[in-house]
């Protein structure tokens, strides 16, 4: 793809691109505290149903996925496990924070064991508040996820600008893009 | 005589020497394997690490702690109305159970007791949250068995528990309902007629489940006879609740002691099992079920009337003292031992969670299993992890 990388895509095989992306999104789930349960109901439940917004819950590992979703507490013995599954994922990665924990810390702000805040280790795309947020909101999350993507410059997060570099500010659900 | 065992003596060793000899050179002296952090069948964050001679497992340690979130020094710092936000989130599929033992700890040392109409909702709302906690069980234990289709039945299932407690609480997940002396709230209106209903959908899913589950000749091969723990191991390791009924144990907290809830009230069958396998134990954990729906349909035809809050001060001081209370819960026995030097807040609190004994069986009942069964009697045993590290 040396088009990509020199960043000279034109518009239409862009859209394209985007469209295909943004429906099939690869969600690797880590699920680790309250926040997992409502995050299997979102995923697995017939109620809620994510494969219906092209969503495939089931990658094998981290490195066939595209999203990963962080819902639950991330204590700072987990902190280097999800920073490693994370650099394993493929570019270009996206990143969901579920539930107040892994937000900023939640109902342990004080707490001598928890990480506050999951973006203090690898970068968020959005950030779904509550605790545990319900399900309809995680879905919220995703959508807001695959419009994100539709309008990305493919050229920019494949020359990892999109990571490092972040050109976009992470959105929170129910709220505006956040300082 | 002698010569002959001697040369068998001679022969038997000849022969492991021969055989350390072949396992040197074929290098099979045992693998490591690391089962978790993160992995489906560990219900969260457990970290398992097992010591295989082929595929059987020889020595087993659970690694706990990936989600320790120091609740004991949290509730240092909080105020009593301020700790059951928290301890919500301890067992997080059975939210409402986790309340209950705090506030009768803190009751017992103000010496108030909540009025009849409270103890009875507490009550339902416990035994809902019990449903809420083991449907999901039943249905997870069909995915770490290799069958996908339970799940989606669990959680269609548990969504109209969930939307009793959230359609009584506010709460869908973690209710914070109940206050010191009483509840928040009394139950709407219609939520009685409504709870019926979703009762005999339990029931219906009770059964499915064991149609559909346990029922199966794979399932039942894989569980029978798999992870034994005899009656006298399970007492050593302090195990409670289904864990320990399977083993034959008759002791059931709900009904072995007075307390102030509702339960001496209604009349419910404690199942046991005598196996102590893994079937078991699950086979426990859906009769339970099913006991619970018939204890909320009963509690729900007596329910009395009243006020649901007892009169408490506004700002409140817990006397000094020290207390311990223990529940049935979903997982097993739950207990806190609170003390309070009358502050605002406890000095200290101490929290038995069932599920941290209930692992603790793990090295003794994984030694000698093979890697498969490994899952499944980490499945049957049912364990939370948020309930063992807290």
């Amino acid at each position: 793809m040396g088009l990509v990388d020199r960043g000279r895509l034109p518009t239409p095989l862009t859209t394209l691109f985007n469209l295909g992306r943004s429906y099939s999104l690869w969600v690797y789930q880590w699920g680790l505290a309250c926040c997992a349960i409502e995050m299997g109901a979102a995923f697995g439940s017939p109620r809620y149903d994510v494969m219906r917004l092209g969503v495939i819950p089931l990658p094998a590992s981290p490195r066939q996925a595209d999203l990963v979703v962080i819902s639950g507490t991330v204590t700072d013995k987990m902190a280097p496990s999800i920073k490693r599954l994370y650099e394993q994922m493929p570019e270009p990665k996206y990143v969901i924070s579920m539930g107040s924990c892994a937000n900023c810390g939640g109902p342990y702000w004080d707490s001598y064991s928890v990480t506050k805040g999951v973006d203090q280790i690898i970068p968020v795309d959005i950030y779904v508040p509550g605790c545990p947020p319900r399900p309809e909101a995680l879905l919220e999350g995703v959508v807001l996820l695959q419009q994100r993507i539709k309008n990305e410059d493919m050229g920019a997060r494949w020359r990892g600008e999109g990571t490092h570099n972040r050109a976009t500010q992470p959105i929170v659900v129910g709220g505006g893009p956040i300082e | 005589m002698t010569d002959l065992v001697d040369r068998q003596k001679l022969s038997y060793i000849a022969a492991q020497a021969a055989d350390a000899r072949l396992n040197v050179e074929l290098e099979t002296e045992g693998m490591t394997l690391n089962i978790g952090p993160q992995h489906p069948a560990t219900h969260g964050t457990l970290r398992i690490i097992v010591r295989l001679d082929g595929e059987q497992v020889i020595w087993a340690e659970p690694g706990a702690g990936y989600m320790h979130r120091g609740y004991e020094k949290l509730t240092e710092v909080r105020t009593f109305p301020q700790v059951t936000a928290l301890v919500n989130r301890i067992d997080w599929l059975g939210s409402f159970a986790n309340e209950v033992p705090f506030i009768l700890a803190a009751e017992k040392l103000m010496e108030v007791e909540a009025p009849p109409r409270a103890q009875w909702i507490r009550t339902i709302l416990f035994e809902l949250s019990r449903i809420a906690n083991v449907s999901l069980f039943l249905g997870d234990l069909g995915v770490q068995l290799g069958a996908i289709t339970p799940v989606f039945m669990a959680f269609r299932d548990r969504e109209y528990v969930l939307n009793l407690i959230e359609s009584a609480t506010g709460g869908r997940f973690h209710p914070n309902f109940d206050r010191i002396g009483g509840l928040k709230e009394d139950l709407p209106a219609g939520w009685i007629t409504e709870t019926k209903q979703v009762m005999k959908k339990l029931r219906n899913f009770c059964d499915e489940i064991e149609n559909l589950l346990f029922g199966n000749e794979i399932f039942q091969s894989r569980l029978r006879g798999i992870g034994v723990i005899p009656a006298e191991v399970a007492k050593q390791y302090g195990l409670s609740g289904a864990n320990l009924r399977a083993s034959g144990v008759d002791w059931d907290l709900r009904r072995d002691q007075k307390i102030a809830l509702a339960y001496d009230k209604v009349d419910f069958k404690v199942w046991t099992h005598p196996d102590g396998d893994s079937f078991a134990r699950c086979w426990i954990r859906l009769q339970e079920t099913r006991e619970a729906t018939k204890i909320v349909d009963q509690l729900l035809d007596g329910i009395p009337s009243g006020s649901v809050m007892a009169k408490v001060p506004r700002i409140i001081k817990v006397p000094e003292g020290e207390a311990w209370v223990s529940t049935e819960n979903p997982l097993g026995e739950m207990g806190y031992y609170v003390v309070s030097k009358g502050d605002l807040g406890p000095f200290r609190v101490k929290i038995r969670s069932a599920s941290f004994n209930n692992i603790s069986i793990v090295p003794w009942v994984l030694r000698g299993v093979y890697v498969p069964d490994v899952i499944s009697i980490l499945a049957s045993l049912y364990f939370i992890l948020g309930d063992i590290d807290r």
